[in-house]
């Protein structure tokens, strides 16, 4: 198939998932209702206030999340050369998941809530990657150390996780399992803001990625400027990754699955194909995950895993 | 052209690899850069290529100091190919050479029509018009080099240096190579400086032999060259067939 027809085959599934995606939950709604909510056309009073007022948040939750895991997956394992790295690799969840529990387990940050507890936790990390990025020549350094600060912070959570009562623990390890749902929608507005500055970011990294794949060498007499490119991507993959953790938690393996089917897909090592090829297999296999959560009552990041690693293992066992 | 002007480098500063070459290397001439293992041979080229700095001395590539340039100035100048391969699944041979042409590309790197003539061009003055669609990994090794080679002329420089280009292939891929490289610089007025430790085709189809020997550089001509004492001290006294 030609890839122009596969973008729009995708774009029109991923509009059939969205619509799906609002017709289930607790109160199953007919698509008929659905379709009429959105197009201000016929629909009941009662439906049309839960599709509007809860459920289309949650689907634009979830497609902006498959969007941003999707960009920033591909993004990191192209810098890093490595197939495994997924949005993550750097500590980001883990930035944020200090500040999540520096809230919940100890009480401290009391004004900011989880959302903005986890924002600052992501922050500082991204400031720390961005300075490390000017003094540090090899990207594999970078690597190695942004997953040592990530192992360090988890064992510092741990300790905090060891030291907590019953109510805060849990309360901790719910967020860690990810949730669409309790995004507000003035932390949906604020979400997609950063999400968009991280697209468009991406949009300026597209030739580089191209050269950054050749190696090193090749990129630099390329023309290419490293360092900035680096720090492009970074930046972008923070805003992208890091919205996402603030406002759902870690939501894992979408990051590092998608790019991989993306690639079998599309067939193509062309990042100018595979980053919006990435955006919108993640937005499709977030709506999916999203489906089966609601409809099972699952937390998302087992749906997420559990959908992931089949499809993955398809993808590569069908080379 | 490339003018060395009092040029020594080193990867450490305890252990200086060349000092003092001063030498100019015309335009339109295939210079190969021969000397025994760790002699320097990959670093200077690293310091042509402006991916490194030299100790001292200053360097002219066409005019232009690699390391007082922008990269993007660099990347019209001068154009590199690596030893070894660079294998990146999916991509194919069209693709590969046309990633040659992103100095001169916009934002998203598309190639416009004289972009697409450019490869076009470069992909048959290498002999490899028939693996336009085929995949990089799928190639063997001289099939590869010669598409990097043709990645380094769709990035359309005056200056090319390659690195140990006829490393892995067997016989007769040296001696095509060679000849393919010595094509380019007289044809195409191109300075090629390319490094090698296969001295018989350097010897053929080389315009000047550069032989780096206990941190000197000696650049002659390949008949010249045969008869100096550093040469006969790389060979080890055994006689060439040429």
């Amino acid at each position: 198939m030609k890839r122009g027809s596969l973008f729009i085959l995708l774009t029109i599934i991923t509009g059939i998932l969205i619509l799906i995606d609002i017709s289930v939950g607790s109160v199953s709604i007919p698509i008929a209702d659905v379709i009429g909510a959105l197009s201000g056309g016929e629909c009941s009073v009662h439906n049309r206030t839960i599709i509007l007022d809860l459920r289309l948040i949650k689907s634009i939750t979830a497609l902006l999340v498959g969007i941003a895991l999707g960009i920033s997956g591909l993004q990191m394992q192209t810098l890093f050369h490595n197939p495994l790295a997924g949005p993550y690799v750097l500590g980001l969840s883990s930035g944020a998941s200090l500040g999540v529990a520096l809230l919940l387990l100890t009480g401290m940050a009391g004004t900011f809530g989880i959302a903005g507890a986890a924002m600052i936790g992501a922050a500082a990390m991204m400031l720390l990657l961005l300075i490390a990025n000017e003094r540090i020549k090899d990207v594999m350094t970078l690597l190695v150390l942004g997953i040592m600060a990530s192992s360090g912070i988890s064992a510092i959570v741990q300790i905090l996780q060891y030291l907590s009562d019953e109510q805060a623990l849990k309360a901790y390890v719910i967020w860690t399992m990810g949730s669409l749902a309790e995004v507000t929608r003035p932390q949906l507005a604020t979400m997609t803001i950063a999400i968009v500055i991280g697209v468009i970011i991406t949009i300026f990294t597209l030739k580089s990625l191209n050269l950054i794949m050749m190696g090193e060498t090749y990129a630099r007499t390329a023309g290419l400027n490293l360092t900035r490119s680096r720090f492009m991507l970074l930046l972008s993959t923070t805003l992208l990754a890091g919205a996402v953790t603030a406002f759902c938690g870690p939501i894992g393996f979408v990051g590092l699955a998608v790019p991989h089917i993306a690639r079998g897909i599309f067939r193509t090592a062309d990042h100018r194909i595979l980053i919006p090829g990435s955006a919108l297999m993640g937005a499709i296999m977030m709506l999916c995950s999203d489906i089966v959560s609601r409809q099972f009552l699952v937390p998302i990041n087992a749906v997420t895993s559990l959908a992931g690693i089949p499809i993955v293992i398809y993808i590569v066992l069908r080379k | 052209m490339i003018q060395f002007h009092d040029i020594s480098v080193a990867n450490n500063p305890q252990n200086i690899l060349i000092t003092g070459l001063t030498q100019s290397l015309a335009q339109g001439t295939l210079t190969a850069l021969i000397g025994r293992n760790g002699c320097g041979k990959s670093t200077l080229l690293r310091v042509l290529a402006g991916l490194q700095r030299p100790i001292s001395g200053k360097i002219s590539l066409g005019g232009l100091n690699p390391h007082k340039c922008g990269s993007a100035d660099l990347a019209h100048t001068v154009a590199v190919v690596t030893t070894g391969r660079t294998d990146v699944r999916r991509l194919t041979c069209m693709e590969m050479v046309g990633i040659g042409r992103s100095p001169h590309t916009g934002l998203f790197g598309r190639l416009n029509q004289l972009d697409h003539e450019i490869v076009e061009q470069a992909i048959k003055a290498v002999g490899m018009q028939d693996f336009r669609d085929r995949e990089v990994v799928t190639l063997s090794d001289g099939e590869a080099r010669r598409i990097m080679i043709a990645r380094a002329l769709a990035q359309d420089t005056p200056i090319i240096l390659l690195d140990e280009p006829t490393s892995f292939l067997d016989v007769p891929g040296r001696y095509d190579i060679c000849e393919l490289l010595a094509t380019l610089a007289h044809e195409r007025n191109k300075t090629i400086l390319y490094s090698t430790h296969e001295l018989e085709p350097a010897m053929q189809y080389a315009n000047q032999i550069m032989l780096i020997s206990g941190r000197e550089a000696v650049t002659l001509p390949p008949e010249e060259m045969r008869l100096t004492a550093a040469f006969r001290d790389l060979t080890s006294g055994r006689t060439l067939a040429l």
